[in-house]
C-alpha cells in the first residue's frame, strides 16, 4: 500500500519545472517515510511532492520554507489549499526536510511567496484537476460538468463526492498537462487573514523549537569560543569544570575554516543544560588570540569616517557632480555612523545532532537546511543520502539561522564522543560570537539651486562587507552592497556612488533588510534634511525628488516603478493626516524605501519631553504587490516597527581587544512592551506578483524617527543608537 | 530528593537544590513549554507561577520552589485558559518563543487585577521581550479577554 503507480512524475516535472522557472521536483520515491503513511485502513494520493490527500479526506501539505514568525507555514500551504478548493480545517502541515527536491529552500531575503507563489498554485491545481477527473470518470460525465467546491467534486446535477473518496481512482490518473488556475476573483484563502496554522501550539507550549527537541540518551554541551574572531585553543585545564555535578566529558573542538564553520573551542559535554553551562563557566582557557585582536570598535570608526571623508572606488556616477557642486545655490553635507547589531533571536542558536558511523540526523531551527546539509555532508566527507536535517520551529532567525555554524559544531561533538548531542549556546554566546550587521560611516552631499531643487548627489560609505565572511581580505563593498545607494529613486541630474575601505574583524552577515538599514538611514535622513534646506515640506519636497512615474532601468526581473514609491508615501501621509497639529512636543517624521521588490512608507508620530524620545503612532503602508495572507503582511509590519525601533534606541555592538563588549539583553537591549507605539498598516491592493514582506518594513522606522526628533526640537541626529545621547 | 508540584503532578527529582528551577523544568522533568533566553532574569522567557506569583524560573533554585504550586504554560487555570482563547483569536505569535513567558505574565496580571489599565499592563508586561514584535498583539488580547470576562 501506499506506493505510487501509473504517475507520471517525469511529466509532472516537465510541467511544473518549466513554468516555475527552475523548481526542481524529480522525485521517484514518496516523501513520508512508511510511519507517515496514511494508517492501514486509509488510501493516500500523492500527486506531487507538497501534497498528499489521504481517503479520510486529511489532506497534507507540506511547508519547503522554514517557519520563524514569518508565517510560511500558513501562507503557502494556503496557496495550495485555495487553488484546490479544500476544506482548511482538513489540512496539516508539514515540514519538509532539507532536500534539493523541494527546490530553493533559503528562507531568507524575503522571497519565499515570491518564489513558490506560482508553483504551488500549480500544485493545487493539477490535485484539483486530477480529482476532478475521477469524478467525471466515476459518474461517467464530461470533466466541464465538474467543479471543486469545499472538498468536494460537485456535479452540475447537484450530486457530490468527498475529495477523500476519489483518492483511490485519482491515484490512477495520469499527471495533467493541461490545468487551469483560479481566476483571483475567486480565491478564498489568498488576500485574505488566515490564522496561523501553529498558533495552538505556539500557546500551550507544545511547539518544539529546536531547543525544546530531546532524544534519548542526549548529552547537552556547551562551548567555550574565543572572544576574538577566529582565535584559536592554546591550551586549557578542565579540573575545575569536571568537578562540577553533571558534566560527564570535556574536549576540544576544532575550528572549521569555512564560511558556516564551527568557531572551534572547548565543549562541555553534560547531562543537562545548567550543568553543562556552569562547566563552561568554570573552564580556564588560554587562546592565541590571531589577527583580529587589535579590533577596537572606537578607532575603527574613525578609520571608516576619515576613508568616506577622501575619495573612495566608483560605484557609479552620472551627470557631472562636480559641476553640480561648483554651481551651488546652497551645499549641504553630512555624515553618519552606525554601530554593529546581532540578531539576537528569541532562541539562541541551537542543534540536535547524532552521528553514527557515516550517517547524521540532524534536528535544528534552521533557516537554510540544505546549506546545513551540505557544511555537514564535507564536515562527515560523506554523501548527502546519509545526512537527514529535520526543521524544527525557529524562535525568531532574522537571518542569523541561515548560517549553520552551530549545526556543525554539535556534528562534530557528535561524532567525537558517539552520541547524540545537543549544543546550546548561552545568550553571551550569542551576542559574543554572531554573524554581526555590518558597521558603517558614510557621507553625503548635495547641491540646490536657488529654487531648492536638488542638482547633485553624493554618497560615500565605507562598510565591511559580508562577502568578507566568504572571501577573507574582501575590503570593500560588493555590487549587492551598492545598489541600494545607486539605485536611489531621485530624479538628481548629477549623481555619484562612491565606497571607502573597511576591512572585516568579525563574522559580517546580513540581519533583517540588510544594507537596506544604513543605506535607508542615511538616504532617509539626507532627504529631510535637503527638504529644510530648501525650506520646503518633507512630504512635497521626497515626492518631488522621486520625480515623475516611471520604471527604473534596473537589471532586476522586476521593475522599480517610482509610482508605487509615491503611492506608499501618499498613503502613509493621508493615514496619519500629515500636516496636521499635534500635541506640544510632538511631531511627524517619514522615511521611504524599496527593497525586496516591495514599497514601504512609514510616518512616525515621536514626542521629546525632558529630552526622552517617545515613538507614540506608526503608519505603514506598503506595497507587496499581490497578498497572500492579509495577516502576516501586517504582523510582520508591526514586528518591524519595533526591529526598527530596537536598533534605532539601543542597537549597538561594540569591540574592545578583539572581543565584543556586550553580552546579554540588558545591554544589547530591546524595545519593551511600555515602549511599544500603536502600528497601523495599510496595504495596498495589488494583482502584480507577490514581493518581500519579512524585511523591507524595518529601514524605514529609524530614519522617521531621526526626522521626527528633528522637527520636534531642531536638532539632527546622524548616528544610532539614539540611547548614546540619553534620549531613551 | 526534591519534591516539586507542577501543574497540578507530583515529580520527585534528583538535582543540586541550587539547579536554577527552569532546568530543571526543561532537562530533568522535561516539560519544554518554559523557554530559556536570557538566563539573567531579564527577557521573561521562562516565566512560570508560583503559588500565583509571576516568576522568573532561570533566577530561582529549584529548592526554593519546594513544596509549592508550579504553574507553567503547560498548565491550566481559569485566566490562562482565556488568554490563550484572545492570543489565537488576535493571532497574536509570530515566532512564538517568548509567549510561553508573555502568557505567564499577563495570566498573573488577571489573577490579581480584573480590570487593569494601559499602564498597569506595561508594568506586568515590561519584563517580558518579544524579538518579533507583537506588543501590541499582546495587550490587545489581554483588552479583549478583560472585556469577555467582564461580559459573563
Ligand atoms: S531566561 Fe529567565 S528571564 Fe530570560
Ligand atoms: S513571537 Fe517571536 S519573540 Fe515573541
Amino acid at each position: 500500500m501506499g506506493t505510487i503507480k501509473n504517475i507520471s512524475r517525469r511529466g509532472f516535472v516537465k510541467v511544473v519545472g518549466l513554468a516555475s522557472g527552475g523548481l526542481i521536483l524529480a522525485c521517484n520515491t514518496s516523501i513520508f517515510s512508511d510511519k507517515e503513511k496514511a494508517p492501514e485502513n486509509l488510501i493516500d494520493f500523492n500527486p506531487n511532492l507538497f501534497i498528499q490527500l489521504n481517503s479520510d479526506g486529511t489532506l497534507i501539505l507540506i511547508a519547503s520554507r522554514s517557519e520563524m514568525g514569518n508565517g510560511v507555514r500558513t501562507s503557502l500551504t494556503s496557496v495550495i489549499a485555495d487553488e484546490m478548493e479544500a476544506d482548511w480545517n482538513k489540512v496539516i502541515v508539514k515540514q519538509a526536510t532539507g532536500d534539493t527536491k523541494y527546490g530553493d529552500q533559503n528562507t531568507d531575503g524575503s522571497r519565499s511567496v515570491h518564489y513558490l507563489y506560482e508553483t504551488m498554485r500549480q500544485m493545487g491545481a493539477i490535485a484539483k484537476a486530477m480529482l476532478i477527473s475521477a469524478a467525471a470518470q466515476t459518474w461517467n460525465v464530461t470533466e466541464n460538468e465538474c467543479s471543486a467546491e469545499h472538498h468536494f467534486i460537485v456535479h452540475t446535477s447537484g450530486k457530490k463526492i468527498a475529495f477523500g473518496n476519489l483518492v483511490e481512482k485519482a491515484k490512477t490518473l495520469e499527471i495533467p498537462t493541461n490545468f487551469k488556475l483560479k481566476n483571483p476573483k475567486n480565491f478564498k484563502f489568498i488576500g485574505k487573514n488566515l490564522k496561523s496554522v501553529d498558533v495552538k501550539e505556539y500557546n500551550n507550549g507544545s511547539a518544539i523549537f529546536g531547543l525544546d527537541k530531546r532524544i534519548p540518551n542526549m548529552k547537552f554541551v556547551a562551548i567555550q569560543r574565543c572572544p576574538v574572531t577566529f582565535g584559536t585553543v592554546k591550551s586549557f585545564d578542565k579540573t575545575a569544570t569536571l568537578k562540577i555535578a553533571g558534566v560527564i566529558d570535556v574536549i576540544e573542538i576544532p575550528r572549521v575554516e569555512k564560511p558556516f564553520g564551527a568557531l572551534g573551542g572547548v565543549a562541555v559535554i553534560a547531562s543537562n543544560t545548567w550543568a553543562a553551562f556552569k562547566g563552561k563557566d568554570a573552564l580556564k582557557v588560554e587562546w592565541n588570540y590571531g589577527d583580529n585582536k587589535g579590533y577596537d570598535s572606537e578607532k575603527y570608526m574613525n578609520q571608516l569616517t576619515s576613508n568616506v571623508h577622501k575619495n573612495g572606488k566608483v560605484g557609479k556616477e552620472s551627470g557631472n557632480i562636480n559641476r553640480a557642486f561648483k554651481n551651488a545655490t546652497k551645499i549641504v553635507e553630512s555624515t553618519f555612523q552606525l554601530p554593529h547589531l546581532a540578531h539576537a533571536p528569541m532562541e539562541v542558536p541551537n542543534a540536535v545532532a547524532w552521528v553514527q558511523g557515516d550517517t547524521c540526523e540532524v534536528w535544528a531551527p534552521t533557516q537554510d537546511p540544505q546549506t546545513a546539509r551540505k557544511e555537514v555532508v564535507d564536515f562527515l566527507e560523506t554523501t548527502e543520502d546519509k545526512v537527514i536535517i529535520n526543521v524544527t520551529f525557529l524562535g525568531g532567525g532574522f537571518g542569523r539561522k541561515s548560517k549553520p555554524d552551530y549545526i556543525v559544531e554539535a556534528v562534530a561533538v557528535s561524532k567525537a564522543i558517539n552520541a547524540p548531542v545537543q549544543v546550546v549556546w548561552t545568550r553571551e554566546d550569542d551576542i559574543k560570537h554572531g554573524y554581526y550587521h555590518t558597521v558603517s560611516a558614510q557621507f553625503m552631499k548635495a547641491s540646490l539651486d536657488n529654487n531648492g531643487n536638488v542638482t547633485g548627489w553624493l554618497h560615500r560609505f565605507a562598510l565591511p562587507s559580508i562577502v568578507s565572511t566568504f572571501s577573507p581580505g574582501v575590503d570593500y563593498a560588493a555590487g549587492f552592497e551598492i545598489s541600494s545607494a545607486s539605485g536611489v529613486p531621485f530624479e538628481i541630474d548629477n549623481l555619484k556612488v562612491e565606497v571607502g575601505q573597511a576591512p572585516a574583524h568579525v563574522r559580517i552577515g546580513w540581519l533583517r533588510s540588510v544594507i537596506n538599514i544604513p543605506h535607508g538611514f542615511s538616504i532617509n535622513v539626507f532627504a529631510d534634511e535637503l527638504a529644510h534646506a530648501a525650506r520646503k515640506d518633507p512630504l512635497e519636497f521626497r515626492l518631488q525628488l522621486i520625480g515623475n512615474d516611471r520604471i527604473e532601468d534596473t537589471q532586476d526581473e522586476i521593475k522599480y516603478n517610482t509610482a508605487r514609491l509615491k503611492n506608499v508615501l501618499k498613503i502613509a501621509a493621508k493615514n496619519a493626516e500629515w500636516g496636521k497639529q499635534l500635541p506640544e512636543g510632538h511631531a511627524y517624521g517619514l522615511a521611504v524605501h524599496y527593497s525586496f521588490y516591495s514599497y514601504v512608507a512609514s510616518v512616525v508620530e515621536v514626542s521629546v519631553i525632558n529630552n526622552k524620545v517617545r515613538v507614540h503612532n506608526v503608519f505603514t503602508a506598503i506595497d507587496c504587490g499581490t497578498v497572500v495572507n492579509r495577516n502576516t503582511v501586517k504582523a510582520q509590519m508591526e514586528g518591524s516597527a519595533i526591529f526598527g525601533m530596537s536598533l534605532a534606541f539601543y542597537g549597538k555592538i561594540t569591540a574592545k581587544n578583539g572581543a565584543i563588549e556586550q553580552s546579554n539583553y540588558h545591554d544589547y537591549k530591546m524595545v519593551r512592551m511600555n515602549e511599544a507605539p500603536k502600528v497601523y498598516v495599510e496595504i495596498v491592493e495589488s494583482t502584480e506578483r507577490p514581493t518581500g514582506v519579512g524585511e523591507p518594513g524595518v529601514p524605514v522606522i529609524a530614519p522617521a524617527i531621526i526626522n521626527a526628533i528633528f522637527k520636534a526640537t531642531g536638532k539632527r541626529y546622524y548616528n544610532l543608537p539614539l540611547a548614546d545621547f540619553g534620549l531613551v | 530528593m526534591i519534591t516539586l508540584r507542577i501543574n497540578g503532578e507530583k515529580y520527585k527529582i534528583d538535582v543540586a537544590p541550587e539547579m536554577p528551577l527552569l532546568w530543571a523544568i526543561r532537562d530533568i522533568i522535561g516539560l519544554t513549554g518554559t523557554k530559556y533566553g536570557c538566563g539573567i532574569g531579564v527577557c521573561g522567557s521562562c516565566k512560570v507561577l508560583i503559588d500565583n506569583a509571576p516568576v522568573q524560573s532561570c533566577m530561582i533554585p529549584v529548592s526554593f520552589a519546594e513544596g509549592k504550586n508550579v504553574i507553567t504554560i503547560e498548565g491550566v487555570s481559569e485566566n490562562l485558559q482565556l488568554l490563550q482563547q484572545s492570543w489565537s483569536d488576535l493571532n497574536v505569535p509570530q515566532c512564538g518563543f517568548c509567549q510561553p513567558g508573555q502568557l505567564i505574565a499577563a495570566t498573573a496580571l488577571l489573577d490579581k487585577n480584573n480590570n487593569p489599565t494601559e499602564a498597569e499592563i506595561d508594568e506586568a508586561m515590561l519584563g517580558n521581550i518579544c524579538r518579533c514584535g507583537t506588543y501590541q498583539r499582546i495587550k490587545n488580547a489581554i483588552n479583549r479577554t478583560v472585556e469577555l470576562k467582564n461580559q459573563n
